[in-house]
């Protein structure tokens, strides 16, 4: 196995709509990522696109569509694709293009245009309900996630303005960020919970917005690292696994899939014991009790633990184990797989020394993102570690 | 191009948009609606599962190699990845696993009136066994977890072979004991 | 770069115009077990990862992946979709197996076209929607109105609307590169006929074919232009069938006691999307070919490899493909399928599975039924249609319209 490392990301400002096109989003991410890196398209051997539906943009094959964008023309490029696990999957896809061996320096670009979709992007993810149980049932995607959110809540008897920490923080992280869509000062937990019911218990301020925008990374061998730097941050360990597609045979209290990824991606790193040996984390926080879920899932705290840490200010940026130090999902936006500038950019951003203002005091080593997908099934996982 | 700033990422390209430029027709945009139909196959284990519904019954199917009882039902058990042995006839009534109360349509259209739904684990399959469906005849307060709820069916002309021949969900008679 | 990948198992359903009996999991399933059982593994403890190759918009859903890993076997285990042919998958499988992360990974794709009921308009949705769609017909004026971000009168597009209803059907872009292909190689409406005899005819020896027919030259010939110059026997007619492989590495194959076939080659390319700059001699094809070439050590392609299954989904499509991967020269492929060459005792024995003319259109999974022809052959269970002495083999498959991405594998039997 070859040992890959990233030397460049990019990242497009985040909104529910951009002016820009698909193709021009992925051009302005890739390319930011290329001079971050300091090479040009000439070098990139292999090029992976990470997207979620078709049917968001409103093109059929839409890798297809992108990729003169993503940099793709006249080279091997391929789109990889499990819903909203794509941000870190993208990524795990573009370190087996280098760790195979098969190519040296190899683009990963994450798209998303959700605001093609008319008359709301909830009209796509009406068709990822199954067609002969759900679909009849008029469904909208946010049942699945406040009936999973009941669950948890029921189970370890949480209360929701724990839960509500979650946002107020993620928002509040988002103010050093120059992509964000929703960063907030000034924010208040009392904010979110007055916020409208939208399906109890999902309040609009517990939901990370619809957007546009791209992200994109660059990976390179370890032959060819030093050219570029002399600190690289490494790609450790990555893991991903997938539950069955009955949710409703299944407990959603836990996400098990998460576990699953996490230690396949552990045990690549050498990683036994998560909690002492991973500084920072970037879970998947499309909604605020996802974070204290995939907290969870990711083994860094006990089941029905991590709404008590995030209380105890343990996950803050200047705690002992921040969480989303982004600003997340919920405060830098969610178009799905371009989230991949929050879960894995910011990793390596965090990890170079590079992230300004939302830099973590305490000097991380190794940290670990996350991404979750499909219908609450899908878990991708990726640890980075710095020299 | 958004100015520089400190650290990575270290501009924020990209322009924003808002409904009230679109409203007023300051973005040029293009329109197209695709002709998008699909019949799917419904398959052996959807096709006897609806016909039973149309029935009255909700039907599972047994594993005997993993001791499951599925439903919904499958021809094959992800589990062990063999096939399933028989079909069994489950009961009507069942237990809310979880819910929510929506003021959301499928559009995300706000709603007045709110739509109760959550998942039923059906008495007499595996635990925590069931599917997704609406509530009726309960209030927002009176619903919880672990609530026996029994299947209010539509009458027998009006059954179409589909999930809705059940139109939802009512609170059990007789208490809250399995 | 020292593992070598091999296929240990492949797996596959008959190949159907229409599956009604079945939907789609279960056609999955079908094809998932058979492999599963050739390569005599049990994939809920033997198989480290599992592929899909889909597409949503053929399926009916927004994340197709969604909808996998039941059938297939890949409950709470590494399981993904890739976006492509199955070669693709077959590709990133190569790839997952030479990190050394994987040892067994599974590859299933497959066709549930008939489940789609207005085929034609969702392959005009993969056109550029700005550019390309306001060309090809017009526009529907928005049926909603009550989102509330909008005003309830619903918004008035700027290009493109008009009250007619018909729109072209995409295939007009094979026609028009059909067109080019003659004009620039000087090849013949007849010498592409002579492909859709050829491929048709050799599916009679293919069990799980669909579409072989004995027909001739004038039956192509005589049959009704659709777009012009590409006739209704040109056209490969659709099917439904799943497809599933299971690929390992050598020493794991070894110790499972099968004899394997080495995957020794693969590579992908794709051209722009501008279909109005994009040149239309199957440039993914040549580029593809050329890094699975350099990849399993092939300097002289037309010598090394003993069969080819190309991308035949229109019947000049298997002649431009075996130019671009280098197997003639421009021109040139229509002489040798008239000279006898592609036959099964030619020199070049070329779609001997009845090509997608023969089988049908499979979709995303041409290049699956492309490999397994070369699998079945390089196996020498090939029966009636067995090509003696097989022992290196290429397949190659396209995207299919309007797309400029294909990718090309290569296999070889024994010790290579
Ligand atoms: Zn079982």
């Amino acid at each position: 196995m070859n040992d890959v490392a990233i030397i460049g990301g990019g990242m497009t400002v985040f909104q529910r709509r951009l002016k820009e096109t698909g193709k021009e989003l992925s051009y302005l991410a890739t390319k930011m990522a290329l001079e971050e890196a300091g090479i040009t398209k000439k070098d990139i051997d292999m090029v992976v696109m990470g997207s979620a539906p078709d049917a968001f943009d409103g093109i059929h094959q839409k890798g297809e569509n992108l990729l003169d964008g993503a940099a793709g023309a006249g080279k091997p490029y391929v789109r990889v694709f499990n819903g909203g696990g794509t941000g870190v999957f993208a990524p795990i896809a573009g370190w087996w293009h280098v760790a195979s061996g098969v190519a040296d320096i190899a683009l990963v670009v994450c798209e998303e245009k959700m605001g093609n979709c008319y008359p709301h992007p909830q009209t796509a993810f009406r068709h990822i309900w199954d067609p002969i149980l759900d679909r009849p049932l008029s469904p909208n995607l946010v049942w699945l996630f406040a009936m999973e959110m009941n669950r948890y809540m029921t189970k370890y008897n949480i209360k929701k303005e724990d839960i509500a920490r979650v946002a107020v923080k993620n928002k509040r992280n988002a103010v050093g960020h120059p992509c964000a869509q929703l960063p907030d000062e000034n924010i208040t937990i009392e904010d979110v919970l007055n916020s409208e019911m939208m399906a109890w218990p999902v309040q609009r301020l517990d939901i990370s917005p619809p957007s546009d925008g791209a992200s994109a990374l660059i990976f390179c061998s370890k032959d060819k690292v030093r050219q570029f730097t002399d600190d690289p941050v490494w790609v450790d360990g990555v893991g991903w696994n997938i539950d069955s597609t009955m949710w409703t045979n299944r407990d959603l209290s836990f996400p098990r899939y998460v576990a699953n990824a996490a230690r396949m991606a552990y045990k690549m790193a050498g990683i036994h014991n998560p909690r002492k040996e991973i500084d920072f984390a970037e879970p998947y926080d499309p909604f605020d009790y996802k974070e204290l879920h995939h907290m969870e899932g990711l083994l860094l705290c006990n089941k029905g633990e991590a709404p008590i840490l995030t209380r105890e200010g343990v996950t803050e940026r200047d705690g002992n184990m921040p969480m989303c130090p982004s600003g997340g999902l919920l405060g830098v936006g969610n178009p799905i797989a371009a989230t991949m500038g929050q879960k894995i950019c910011e990793l390596y951003w965090q990890l170079a020394g590079k992230a300004g203002k939302r830099q973590i005091p305490t000097d991380p080593m190794v940290g670990v993102g996350q991404a979750w997908g499909d219908i609450m099934q899908m878990a991708t996982v990726a640890v980075l570690r710095r020299g | 191009m958004a100015e520089k700033i400190e650290g990575s990422p270290g501009y924020a390209p990209g322009t924003r948009v808002s409904t009230k430029d679109i409203v007023e027709n300051k973005i040029t945009y293009t329109w197209w609606e695709p002709e998008v139909q699909y019949s799917w196959s419904l398959g052996q284990a959807m096709s006897k599962f609806l016909t039973g519904l149309k029935k009255g019954k909700i039907l599972g199917r047994t594993c005997i190699k993993c001791d499951r009882v599925l439903v919904p039902p499958r021809m094959f058990c992800e589990y062990c990845y063999g096939p399933t042995d028989a079909w069994i006839e489950l009961k009507d009534t069942g237990t809310i696993e979880t819910y929510s109360i929506s003021y959301l349509d499928s559009d995300a259209r706000r709603i007045k009136k709110p739509i109760l739904i959550g998942v039923i684990s059906i008495d007499g399959a595996s635990p925590q066994h069931g599917f997704m469906h609406y509530f009726g005849e309960m209030s927002e307060k009176d619903i919880h977890i672990g609530m026996r709820v029994k299947a209010v069916w539509k009458s027998p002309k009006d059954r179409e072979g589909a999930i809705t021949d059940i139109k939802y969900f009512k609170p059990l008679e007789g208490g809250e004991k399995k | 770069m020292s593992r070598k990948v091999c296929v240990i198992g492949i797996g596959h359903t008959d190949f159907n115009s229409i599956t009604p009996d079945v939907e789609w999991k279960e056609l999955m399933y079908e094809a998932c077990q058979k492999a599963y059982v050739d390569a005599g593994v049990d994939p809920r403890k033997d198989v480290d990862s599992f592929i899909t190759c889909a597409e949503d918009y053929l399926e009916g859903f927004s994340i197709f992946d969604e909808f996998v890993p039941d059938q297939i076997g890949a409950v709470l285990r590494p399981c993904c979709t890739v976006c492509g042919d199955g070669l693709y998958g077959l590709g990133t499988a190569y790839m997952q197996i030479k990190t050394g992360l994987m040892d067994v990974v599974s590859i299933e794709s497959h066709s549930k076209i008939s489940d789609l009921l207005t085929m034609g308009d969702i392959l005009l949705h993969a056109f550029d929607p700005v550019f390309e769609r306001p060309v090809m017909g017009p526009v529907e004026r928005p049926r909603y109105g009550g989102s509330p971000e909008y005003t309830k009168e619903a918004p008035k597009p700027l290009v493109g609307s008009t009250k007619e209803k018909q729109r072209v059907h995409p295939y007009f872009l094979a026609g028009m590169e059909m067109q080019n292909y003659l004009r620039t190689t000087d090849t013949t409406e007849e010498e592409c006929a002579e492909v859709v005899v050829k491929n048709k005819m050799n599916a009679f020896f293919n069990p799980m074919a669909d579409y072989e027919a004995k027909i001739s030259v004038d039956n192509v010939m005589g049959s009704e232009y659709l777009f012009t110059p590409l006739k209704k026997l040109d056209i490969s007619p659709n099917v439904d069938g799943a497809i599933t492989f299971v690929l390992a590495d050598e020493k794991t194959a070894r110790d499972l006691g099968v004899d394997p076939i080495y995957l020794s080659g693969f590579g992908w390319s794709s051209e722009t999307p501008w279909l109005s700059t994009r040149e239309m001699f199957a440039d993914y094809a040549s580029r593809s070919s050329q890094m699975a070439y350099k990849m399993a050590g092939i300097t002289s392609p037309k010598k090394q490899i003993d069969i080819v299954e190309v991308d035949d989904r229109f019947s000049y499509k298997e002649l431009q493909h075996l130019e671009a991967i280098g197997m003639a020269r421009p021109g040139e492929a229509g002489q040798m399928l008239m000279e006898g060459e592609l036959a099964r005792d030619g020199a070049l024995p070329t779609n001997m599975s009845g090509g997608s003319l023969g089988i049908g259109n499979c979709f995303e999974a041409t290049g699956m039924q492309k490999a397994l022809e070369i699998i079945t052959q390089l196996r020498g269970h090939a029966a009636k249609r067995q090509v003696p002495d097989a022992e290196v083999g290429l397949a190659q498959a396209w995207r299919g319209i309007p797309s400029g991405s294909g990718a090309v594998t290569i296999f070889e039997r024994g010790g290579a």
